[in-house]
């Protein structure tokens, strides 16, 4: 049974799940896709993680807050991460779809912090164009309850240029320390993943191979 | 999306705000207090708050309400009545001046997100509510370049564009090396996501009318004391411990993304409606530093583009009769605009 923890970021109440206990050793943070929510239970494939489990809805998901009139960027949901991380110290990171997204961004933006990423398959993963589009701008419904349609609307159309990403990618080569701070899983490859998967430092392995190669960080 | 008239606008936050989660600055104590005079600033003849899917936008208008509609649109970190002295110029050309605060800024509702996509739907709000006319629009820095973007993906909504000093181009980021790049952006990003670890407890600081008027000079430092002073008393409040302005503490300048300033320009040459660029000569912070060389290659048929000597970011309230006359020139009688 999950326990939840409410953290402010902003405006926005974002809930934190604690799938599972460890052994005090670091987190494992999961990041869900678009139009998703956390488990509410610890996944298979985290089984043999020694550290507490825990699960992050992002703004507009799951029982974290659906803002008023979108919004929405990545960058933001990168923010929500943060959050979470301040309260964790360290954490290894799953992220699935966007949250794959996220979590590249995330080991690059705090570097220092996230003891390996896994970028792993999912709802969102390929997000918006490495351009932009004509403004599409509509006004969107409200719905009870989530995902905020605003989120899936703008968060499956935000823009994704390849060299932007890449840029994430060495921030993290760079300053974690490790030698391979990031691990792709995920079999589907969207422009922007294309460009990480052949930057250095980048590894290639199943979420349980991964798992087991961070868990023996310290 | 209903009208929500605010009795003489003078406390539109008390009446009509709603905040969730935490809001760091609760006005109990607030009260507005009237503006300090400035030559030829004229308040708006009418305000109200306009509900745009559950946010409050606040509208401020000037000139006759059944003249041809005409928008105006303000910049990042302003707001509405930074066009006291300018709005009362164009109205005075027969035209119906809407112009609205952005979401986060001005009397317009703080909300828990903020992105150009979502201002560009407000913006779409506040235009359906006045006309479904091609109408003509005046745009300012960030305005002006949401403005391009918005005429871009629903250009039946302009008959012409004056963009003052709105126009971002690449010239502005030079070229750096990938690992400066890398360098930046790793500032950039760590100081940003600090901010947002605290912005759930930010206040804007208090202060006198003079405090306000000096912080924000640091911003905008071609223009007078007197201006900037008249500002506090339009775009701040007098809470009990001093002066704030009213934009969202969780805002702040700069930031990070994927964006590049250079797409801007490069939806000008599709515009079908004519466009009229103002650009400053004087390079400020607030201004994207823009040169008409720079703009020209991408006029579409029928536009121009000036540049006006010694004249920094805010064209329109360093030389407002200029600017006005210019613009009005540009868009022709209001007659021209009737049903």
């Amino acid at each position: 049974m999950s326990t939840v923890t409410m953290l402010q970021h902003g405006k926005v109440s974002l809930a934190l799940h604690r799938l599972r206990d460890g052994d005090g050793s670091r987190a494992l943070l999961l990041l869900h896709g678009l139009g998703h929510h956390a488990p509410s239970t610890a996944p298979p494939w985290c089984e043999a993680w020694p550290g507490p489990v825990v699960a992050l809805d992002f703004t507009g998901h799951g029982l974290s807050t659906v803002p008023r009139g979108g919004g929405y960027s990545a960058e933001m949901l990168l923010a929500d991460a943060d959050v979470a991380l301040s309260t964790l110290g360290q954490a290894t990171l799953v992220g699935q779809g966007l949250g794959a997204y996220i979590a590249l961004q995330l080991a690059g933006a705090r570097a220092t912090s996230i003891r390996g990423a896994v970028l792993a398959d999912g709802t969102g993963l390929a997000g918006g164009p490495a351009q932009p589009l004509a403004a599409n701008v509509i006004s969107l419904p409200r719905r009870d309850g989530p995902p905020d349609p605003y989120a899936l609307f703008e968060l499956s159309r935000d823009l994704r240029p390849p060299d932007y990403a890449t840029v994430f990618a060495r921030m993290a080569v760079e300053h974690s320390g490790l030698d391979e701070p990031l691990t792709i899983s995920a079999v589907a490859r969207p422009a922007w993943l294309v460009a990480v998967a052949d930057e250095v430092g980048v590894a290639h392995a199943s979420i349980r191979d991964a798992l087991a190669t961070y868990a023996l960080i310290t | 999306m209903p009208w929500l008239p605010v009795a003489g606008m003078a406390h539109p936050r008390k009446s009509t705000r709603r905040f969730v989660g935490v809001d760091p600055t609760p006005d109990t104590a607030a009260h507005d207090e009237v503006p300090i005079d400035y030559p030829g600033a004229v308040a708006p003849a009418r305000e109200y708050m306009l509900d745009v899917g559950q946010l409050n936008i606040a509208v401020h208008e000037w000139g006759d309400a059944d003249a041809p509609p005409l928008f105006l649109v303000h910049g990042g970190f302003d707001f509405a009545r930074t066009y006291d002295v300018f709005a009362p110029l164009i109205a005075a050309g027969g035209w119906r001046v809407v112009s609205w605060d952005q979401r986060g800024h001005g009397d317009s509702d703080h909300t828990e997100l903020y992105s150009w996509d979502a201002d560009l739907r407000d913006a779409a709000a506040v235009m359906d509510s006045v006309t479904s006319r091609p109408a003509p629009i005046i745009a300012h820095s960030k305005g002006g370049s949401m403005t391009i973007q918005l005429a871009d993906g629903q250009p039946y909504r302009f008959s012409h564009i004056v963009n003052l000093d709105g126009i971002p181009s690449k010239r502005a980021l030079p070229d750096v090396p990938d690992h400066e790049r890398t360098r930046m952006m790793t500032t950039d990003v760590s100081s940003w996501l600090d901010l947002r670890r605290k912005v759930t407890f930010a206040s804007r600081k208090p202060g006198t009318i003079d405090e306000l008027a000096e912080r924000r000079g640091r911003m905008n430092p071609r223009l007078s004391r007197e201006w900037l002073r008249r500002l506090v008393t339009v775009g701040g409040r007098h809470d009990a411990d001093g002066w704030r302005w009213k934009i969202d503490p969780a805002m702040r300048m700069g930031g990070f993304g994927p964006w590049r300033p250079e797409w801007t320009l490069t939806r000008l040459p599709g515009l079908p409606m004519p466009f009229l660029g103002i650009l400053a000569s004087e390079l400020e912070v607030m201004g994207f530093g823009t040169m008409a060389r720079h703009v020209m290659p991408f006029l579409p048929e029928g536009s121009r583009c000036v540049q006006l000597d010694g004249v920094g970011h805010f064209v329109h309230i360093e030389q407002p009769h200029v600017v006005a006359e210019m613009a009005l020139e540009f868009i022709g009688s209001p007659s021209e605009s009737r049903p």
